[in-house]
């Protein structure tokens, strides 16, 4: 079975996000009103093979943990988990 | 002594690091990424660049390269180890030194003389200076901001394991103005700043060559 599985990084909270503060500041100019803040992460979008949707959904976590994500800087969420046809 | 540069596809600072270790008279070798084997090295420097494009996180993919586990081996046996930008980089992304290097506060990527204070002298690295000496050297580099815990920072503070500091003008919104650090067993040193670049009267400075005499050895 394939999976796509989306694994979403984000700037852990309490570090600083000089790319959100500046995406914030760049809407604000443009004239969006009412951006409070914004910030910036990444998606990594797999396509994994896996008996089942917790069997992907544990790998991608373990990829996170070795390597898509820094822990001392990123905190990570696996988004979503779709059978891919 | 016998001084091995590591070659990661995308290093650029290899060269100069192999010049400036040889200018202090070291029998100096490159090692290319793919390889196992440090063929007996002393000291082995990674050099400054763009491991892997920088890809995913700057150092995150070069930290798994073959040759990282004789690098990891080689600190654990007390060796030395000098990991300079790039190398400072994949020494955090390895977990040999602690925290990590975030993108630069300001967003741009630096590339200036800045001026750096001598915060620890019993490191083999750092042996030929005088504690709070005043070096220049330059820094090239997007991602440069070290970045640990609270608990992490006071624990390099107490153990004295901040090597270097940013005097004045922190270039990158470092924590606590840190340029560079040591591990437990002082063998390892990371830095920011590039004291390859600043080894020789030609490069119009000369206050990084100490850093290659190895003068604590």
């Amino acid at each position: 079975m394939r999976w796509r599985v989306r694994v979403r990084i984000m700037p852990r909270q309490g570090i600083l996000d000089p790319q959100g503060q500046a995406v914030a500041h760049a809407l604000g100019s443009l004239g969006f009103a009412g951006v409070a803040a914004a910030r910036v992460g990444r998606t990594v979008e797999l396509a994994l093979d896996a008996p089942a949707e917790a069997d992907a959904r544990d790998a991608a976590k373990r990829m996170c943990e070795r390597l898509l994500a820094n822990p001392v800087t990123e905190d990570f969420v696996v988004d979503t988990a779709e059978a891919l046809a | 002594m016998k001084v091995a540069v590591v070659r990661f596809p995308g290093s650029n600072c290899d060269a100069d690091a192999w010049h400036a270790a040889k200018d202090a008279g070291h029998a100096v070798a490159f090692v290319w990424h793919r390889s196992t084997d440090l063929g007996g090295a002393d000291v082995v420097v990674l050099p400054g660049g763009f491991a892997y494009g920088d890809y995913l996180r700057a150092g995150a993919i070069a930290r798994f390269s073959p040759v990282m586990k004789a690098v990891e081996a080689h600190a654990k046996a007390g060796r030395l180890l000098l990991g300079i930008c790039n190398g400072f980089q994949v020494l955090c992304e390895a977990g040999i030194l602690p925290g990590a290097l975030a993108r630069n506060a300001g967003l741009s990527f630096v590339c200036r003389w800045v001026t750096l204070r001598v915060e620890a002298t019993d490191t083999a690295f750092t042996a030929g200076y005088r504690k709070g000496q005043t070096l220049r050297a330059p820094v090239a580099h997007g991602e440069g901001r070290y970045v640990a815990d609270e608990a992490t920072l006071d624990r390099l503070e107490r153990e004295g394991r901040v090597v270097f500091r940013y005097a004045g003008d922190n270039p990158n919104g470092a924590l606590r103005d840190i340029a560079g650090i040591t591990n437990e067993g002082r063998n390892v040193v990371g830095m920011m700043p590039h004291p390859e670049r600043a080894a020789e009267a030609l490069l119009g400075c000369t206050d990084g060559a100490a850093l290659f005499a190895l003068a604590g050895t």
